[in-house]
């Protein structure tokens, strides 16, 4: 028996109304005609003038929408959602040395923040160490540089690792990153089965839109169900992977496009384990996922409620999971760097707090609020109090956390909701028509579908369909913000630390380590050969981040850019 | 006019960010401008971007990056162009930096520098007024 929200009669006689309201409707436009001639959110999705219920008129409440915490999970994946605990705040942080980003994790603690995030240099999310040639110049620039298991302890120095919770924005070094903090907590007396936190650890977004790319599709692929079959027996709190959105959105996706992308993604990595023999209620309550909060507020609070209902339908329907948790899309959001601009800064204060709300409204498990500085370089501490500043004020003060899911039954909302599913599952035919996600990929079906998107948005920029405040709509000058210096220097000392760290090396050790994790490279995968407890001895040993990336790099090969446009 | 060759472009992105967006669509811009234009991918460095210039006998190069290592990858770029005499190939520059690190990259011989914001429009207009064909096309 279905639960309709409206009867035959009371959608018959609305269904009269409105055709008279357009009448007067189209009356008032011969008076004053609409301001637009086309009006549509900012992923180009075309927005009617109402939206009644006759938008949602076939809406099951129990099948569509429902009650927070219970199947589809549309209204939030906890039953109590923030009346109970707040989402984490969680600020992406990484500048500099070990040290330097130690000093701006203390500093972001003492002013509230509840949860850890990694930002990696480039070379580290590369897989290699600051004395590469490849890595000049950017040693500690856009992340904290992390070579050895010193680092890690560096990093995380005076900071309880079983009491917060990291997340590490690493992709294809993920494994080693992984074996280095927990090798590290280790250490330090903390046992891996009370370590919570996330990797990032989504190899496929990188070839659809990030780029940070090491090893081709399908090893890149072994070794994600590597540290999922691991995370499974062994570090029970870990988020194995946070399957990521964000990236594909901020090349230049539209919403659906990185609703779709990004479930789809996850149907991959689920797939996958399920052929390592992995059983998929064992696994699934431990995926996540990382949305991008764009600037269109409403549209971005549908894709959340969409996401969480696709996500549940799929792992139930496709997966046949059992266990609700398998169902759930618990996820992380950061507003949208993209949608930030270099003239008027301070701005992007305004756009990150809609931004932020709309994560909040979307029902986000933990928040990143982009700094206001970051069009120019990584946030100054003054910047990136204001906007951790930003969330504490939306969390205490506004009021919005108060209710959950306070949007449910507004008919425009679950309307875009509808649609975004919609949309987002022509998608997901297409791809598995395509025979899945890699297979699209070596096609340059996602990457070319996103270059679309992006080029289209820009170019409605400049004929100014879209509004972008201070850049086509009431440009103006203001005296530029002062913004954090990285010292050249450190790269230099970074380099001179890590000679003296391979110096003391046991060479023997260090040696056999490697070579165990070749071995295990090259075997089948299987729980034997699972990379993690080689890696985990390996940078015990010694071994620095590029030192067991190399080993993945000569028995996988690698991958470069197809260079698209 | 019909007879002048197309100019010649190529969109680089040096270093080992991936952020490709500002790039890839700058480079259709100017394709779709009429201009003749290669892309280097991700993740080149200084030596593959000036070796690629030089075997597809570019008129100009566009950088694009967003890590950081403007400061050692543009002066390096420019230092090989002059190495294989080729310094009169016109390089301009984009992407995410601080702006104070605009005059420096200028004085070392970059043309342009394009900041987060600028219209393609401009950006063509630009490359029509400031870049001529190096040489005859045999």
């Amino acid at each position: 028996m279905g639960t309709k929200m409206f009867s035959e009669s009371a959608i018959e006689r609305i269904e009269q109304e409105y055709k008279e309201w357009l009448h007067e409707y189209e009356k008032a436009l011969q008076k004053l005609p609409e301001r637009l001639e086309r009006f549509s959110t900012v992923s180009d999705m075309e927005v009617k003038n109402l939206y009644t219920p006759l938008d949602i008129k076939n809406k099951d409440f129990m099948e569509d929408i429902g009650f927070p915490g219970c199947y589809p999970f549309t209204r939030g994946v906890q039953t109590t959602m923030y009346r109970g605990r707040l989402w984490t705040m969680r600020m992406f942080a990484g500048l500099g040395t070990a040290e330097q980003t130690n000093e701006r994790f203390h500093y972001l603690i003492d002013h509230g923040e509840t949860g850890l995030s990694v930002a990696f240099d480039f070379p580290t999310l590369m897989g290699y160490d600051t004395d590469s040639p490849l890595a000049r110049g950017e040693c500690g620039r856009c992340g904290v540089a992390i070579d050895t298991i010193d680092d890690m302890q560096r990093l995380f120095a005076r900071i309880n690792l079983e009491e917060v919770t990291t997340s590490m924005t690493i992709n294809p070094p993920a494994s080693v990153i992984w074996a280095m903090y927990i090798a590290n907590a280790e250490n330090e007396g903390y046992s891996r089965k009370k370590l919570g936190g996330t990797i990032q650890n989504d190899c496929l977004k990188e070839f659809i839109a990030q780029k940070t790319l090491m090893l081709p599709p399908e090893p890149s692929i072994r070794l994600v169900v590597d540290t999922v079959e691991f995370g499974t027996r062994e570090v029970p709190r870990w988020n194995t992977i946070s399957i990521s959105g964000y990236h594909i959105r901020e090349a230049g996706a539209t919403a659906v496009q990185e609703l779709a992308f990004t479930i789809y993604d996850g149907i991959t990595y689920v797939e996958e384990c399920i052929k390592r023999g992995l059983n998929v209620d064992d696994f699934a309550g431990r995926l996540s996922f990382f949305w991008n909060s764009h600037i269109d507020f409403f549209e971005e609070i549908a894709k959340m409620r969409a996401a969480r209902r696709m996500w549940a339908r799929i792992m139930k329907n496709r997966f046949k999971a059992q266990n609700p948790r398998s169902m759930m899309c618990r996820f992380h959001v950061q507003t949208a760097g993209c949608s930030l601009t270099a003239q008027e800064p301070y701005n992007n204060i305004i756009r990150t707090t809609t931004e932020a709300l709309a994560a909040i409204l979307g029902g986000c498990q933990s928040l990143h609020t982009n700094s206001l500085d970051e069009v120019y370089m990584i946030p100054s501490e003054f910047a990136v109090k204001i906007a951790l500043r930003t969330q504490q004020i939306l969390a205490y003060e506004v009021g919005a956390a108060n209710v959950i899911d306070p949007l449910a039954g507004s008919y425009y909302l679950e309307a875009l909701t509808d649609r975004m599913e919609e949309e987002a599952n022509e998608y997901i035919r297409k791809l598995d028509e395509m025979g899945g996600m890699v297979a699209a990929i070596e096609k340059n079906y996602p990457q070319m579908e996103i270059a679309e998107s992006a080029y289209r948005f820009q170019q409605q920029v400049e004929r100014g369909e879209k509004a972008i405040i201070g850049i086509n709509m009431f440009p103006s000058e203001i005296p530029p913000l002062e913004v954090l210096k990285i010292d050249p220097e450190i790269e230099r000392l970074q380099i001179e630390r890590l000679h003296k760290f391979k110096e003391k090396r046991n060479k023997v050790k260090l040696q056999k380590a490697l070579d165990e994790l070749r071995r295990r490279c090259e075997g089948k995968p299987c729980w034997e050969n699972n990379v993690m407890p080689a890696l985990i001895e390996a940078v015990k040993a010694g071994a620095t981040e590029q030192e067991c990336c190399d080993v993945y790099r000569e028995v996988f090969g690698t991958y470069t850019d197809p260079a698209s446009f | 006019m019909g007879n002048e060759r197309k100019l010649r472009i190529l969109v680089a992105k040096p270093g080992l960010d991936g952020h490709d967006r500002g790039a890839r669509i700058i480079a259709r811009a100017l394709r779709d401008a009429g201009f003749e234009v290669i892309y280097t991918g991700c993740h080149q460095t200084p030596e593959q971007i000036v070796q690629t210039a030089l075997q597809e006998d570019v008129d100009m190069i566009g950088l694009s990056i967003l890590s950081g290592a403007h400061n050692y990858s543009f002066p390096r770029i420019m230092e090989l162009l002059k190495e294989n005499n080729a310094e009169d190939i016109v390089v301009v520059g984009g992407g995410i930096f601080p702006l104070e690190d605009i005059p420096k990259l200028k004085s070392i011989g970059i043309k342009e520098i394009f900041t987060p914001g600028a219209k393609l429009e401009d950006i063509i207009k630009w490359v029509r007024e400031n870049v001529k064909p190096r040489k005859v096309a045999a």
